[in-house]
């Protein structure tokens, strides 16, 4: 169910403008990688090059390298729409679609998939909410809009939404900011046992977050507004932590700088 | 992306700013500040009195007036036009309702809705029928297809569409448009003839249908405009969410994009559909002018309200004015009962709607 990412030199741009540079990193499968680093560094740019979405903004474009299990995602025979059912991707701010139902949430990356036996979404639907730990908060409302519900309800009505797709990456951009430390430390139980069967990146500028959850940290930066970001270090969470191999990781992780 | 530190910013901003307001020389180090014999903005000393009469009672004054200026405009039409009627129903020999002729300027007249009444209906329906998949699709190709440069001048053309005066359109349909017509009808009467609404021996030209797309052309730009608008204002993250589940364009905008705007898409077409009920010189120009209830699209004939107020009005006396303003009255009974029903429609899942704000 998991598979393996690794990222050679790749670079991206937003028009003329370069927000990432050379950034080469693999992540193994079944664990989870925290990137952290300052804000306007590159890191959800990154992360949204992974599964492709980088390319929806207009002028966007990407050199360098990305495959999935030895297979390019940037390959020009490569469908586009794969990638993204491949890797999902859970986004900052929650955003369920706001005519549907919790239900109809769940289910419509399945509906856009083609399944369209009842009872097939009826299990997938009752699977991933129980995966996203909100099966018992909603399984007498499923019919109830899902913007109805609390925003930490909705970011794991999210999460349901893109594991009901069973990808095999998934891509979190800073999931827990717009929530309160309960739903937080929610959301956090649920990467763990998510670990299982999905490999995971998260972009997070919590640092204890960072450190409680993740395997592997990549610490990314930029000298200065309108340079490039760069993988600074990246390397197991502990020794990150504990003893960082670069001094700018240690400024940011101490707080002395950004 | 976007959000850069603007610790180096706010640490700058405070220094300078202080300084240049207070600009007499400092001497040497800290000098004490000023006194100064203006109160603070805050208010010093006991609080003052509440001004009896202010901006704020003025202007909340201003705009309740504004308000019930609505009221009384509608009502005075109400009343206007239900005095004028009455009398004139009261003339008439025939059933107002289901009478089909109009001859409400003789000595017993005769008149009723009926076929007219059938007529706006029918040219209103078909104009939709056309103009809404089309509109769509333009507002579609404008919102989320067309590259910017594109999208901002073929915008502006829809608008400018919207500007052309209904008797332009009018003139248009009767002396240019009503040949590609007259030899489509033909066309389809040869073909499709064995279909009741394609059938008859003819003449055709000036007909239903003529009127119908005229109307579905005069109609286009408002549908396209307000359906663009509501495209527009898809929430971005929930295209992206729609994207992200491995949507392709034309999915994402099945999944994110029209069932965000459905209301506003049925409210433009409501907003067309009373455009078309509505349409007086265009279809008095376009319609062949007859008093039949008939499905017949193509064969000369058809007649709306309001084109018939604008066809007859000249030669009627004062029964026929009332005969005509009672057909005014049934003609906005229709439009308010095809309003509600649309609210009706659009309310429904406002749960949903409401949650989303």
């Amino acid at each position: 169910m998991a598979k393996r990412i690794e990222a050679s030199n790749v670079s991206s741009y937003y028009g003329s403008f370069k927000a990432i540079d050379g950034i080469s990193m693999t992540v193994e499968p079944k664990t989870i990688t925290a990137l952290i680093g300052p804000s306007g560094c590159g890191k959800s740019t990154f992360l949204r090059s992974i599964n492709r979405m980088h390319e929806v903004l207009p002028g966007a474009r990407i050199e360098g390298r990305l495959t999935i299990d030895d297979q390019n995602i940037y390959d020009a025979d490569v469908d586009v729409t794969a990638v993204r059912r491949m890797i999902g991707m859970v986004f900052q701010r929650p955003n369920p679609f706001p005519t549907m139902s919790i239900y109809e949430n769940v289910v419509a990356g399945l509906k856009l998939n083609g399944v369209r036996k009842k009872a097939v979404l009826d299990e997938a639907a009752e699977k991933s909410l129980k995966s996203a730990n909100l099966w018992d908060e909603v399984k007498d409302r499923l019919n109830r809009p899902g913007a109805g519900l609390s925003g930490g309800q909705q970011q794991r009505l999210c999460i349901a939404r893109t594991i009901a797709v069973e990808p095999q990456v998934v891509l979190m951009d800073e999931p827990c900011s717009a929530l309160d430390p309960i739903s937080t430390l929610a959301i956090e139980d649920l990467m763990f046992k998510l670990k299982d069967r999905f490999t995971i990146i998260i972009v997070t500028h919590n640092m204890q977050q960072a450190a409680r959850v993740s395997d592997k940290t990549g610490f990314f930066s930029i000298d200065r507004t309108g340079e490039p970001g760069r993988l600074i270090e990246y390397d197991d969470t502990q020794k990150i932590f504990s003893n960082p191999g670069q001094k700018k990781t240690e400024d940011y992780i101490t707080g002395r700088f950004g | 992306m976007g959000d850069y530190p603007s610790r180096s910013a706010s640490t700058s901003a405070g220094g300078p700013a202080v300084t240049a307001r207070h600009s007499r020389p400092a001497g040497n180090g800290v000098s004490p500040i000023p006194p100064d014999d203006r109160p603070p903005l805050g208010g010093g000393g006991a609080l003052p009195t509440k001004a009896r009469f202010s901006m704020e009672t003025g202007f909340r004054g201003l705009s309740t007036a504004a308000g019930a200026m609505v009221l009384v405009i509608i009502v005075a039409i109400a009343i206007f036009l239900v005095s004028k009627a009455v009398p004139a129903l009261d003339a008439n020999t025939e059933n107002f309702l289901t009478y089909k002729a109009w001859f409400p300027n003789e000595t017993q007249p005769r008149f009723g809705i009926a076929a007219l009444a059938f007529g706006t209906v029918l040219t209103s329906v078909i104009a939709l029928i056309v103009a809404v998949p089309i509109a769509l699709g333009i507002a579609l190709f404008l919102s989320h297809y067309a590259p910017k440069r594109l999208a901002t001048p073929l915008g502006f053309v829809i608008d400018l569409l919207a500007a052309v005066p209904s008797v332009v359109f009018g003139l248009w349909g009767r002396d240019v448009f009503s040949e590609p017509v007259k030899s489509f009808s033909v066309w389809l009467n040869e073909y499709f003839g064995w279909l009741p609404i394609f059938g008859g021996d003819g003449p055709f030209g000036r007909s239903i249908l003529l009127g119908s797309l005229v109307l579905a052309i005069m109609v286009l730009p408002i549908v396209t405009s307000l359906s663009r608008e509501v495209f527009q204002q898809t929430p971005g993250m929930n295209e992206e969410a729609a994207l992200a589940l491995g949507a392709t364009k034309w999915e994402m905008i099945r999944t994110a994009v029209l069932p965000y705007g459905k209301p506003g898409v049925l409210a433009a077409v409501m907003l067309g559909l009373g455009r078309a009920l509505g349409e007086t010189i265009a279809l008095a120009l376009t319609l062949g002018t007859t008093f039949v209830i008939s499905f017949n699209v193509i064969e000369s004939g058809g007649n709306s309200i309001a084109a018939n107020i604008a066809n007859t009005f000249g030669e009627a006396n004062a029964t026929g004015r009332g005969a005509l303003i009672a057909s005014g009255l049934l003609l906005f009974a229709i439009t308010l009962v095809v309003n509600m029903a649309a609210r009706a429609i659009i309310y429904r899942r406002r749960e949903f709607r409401d949650s989303a704000a």
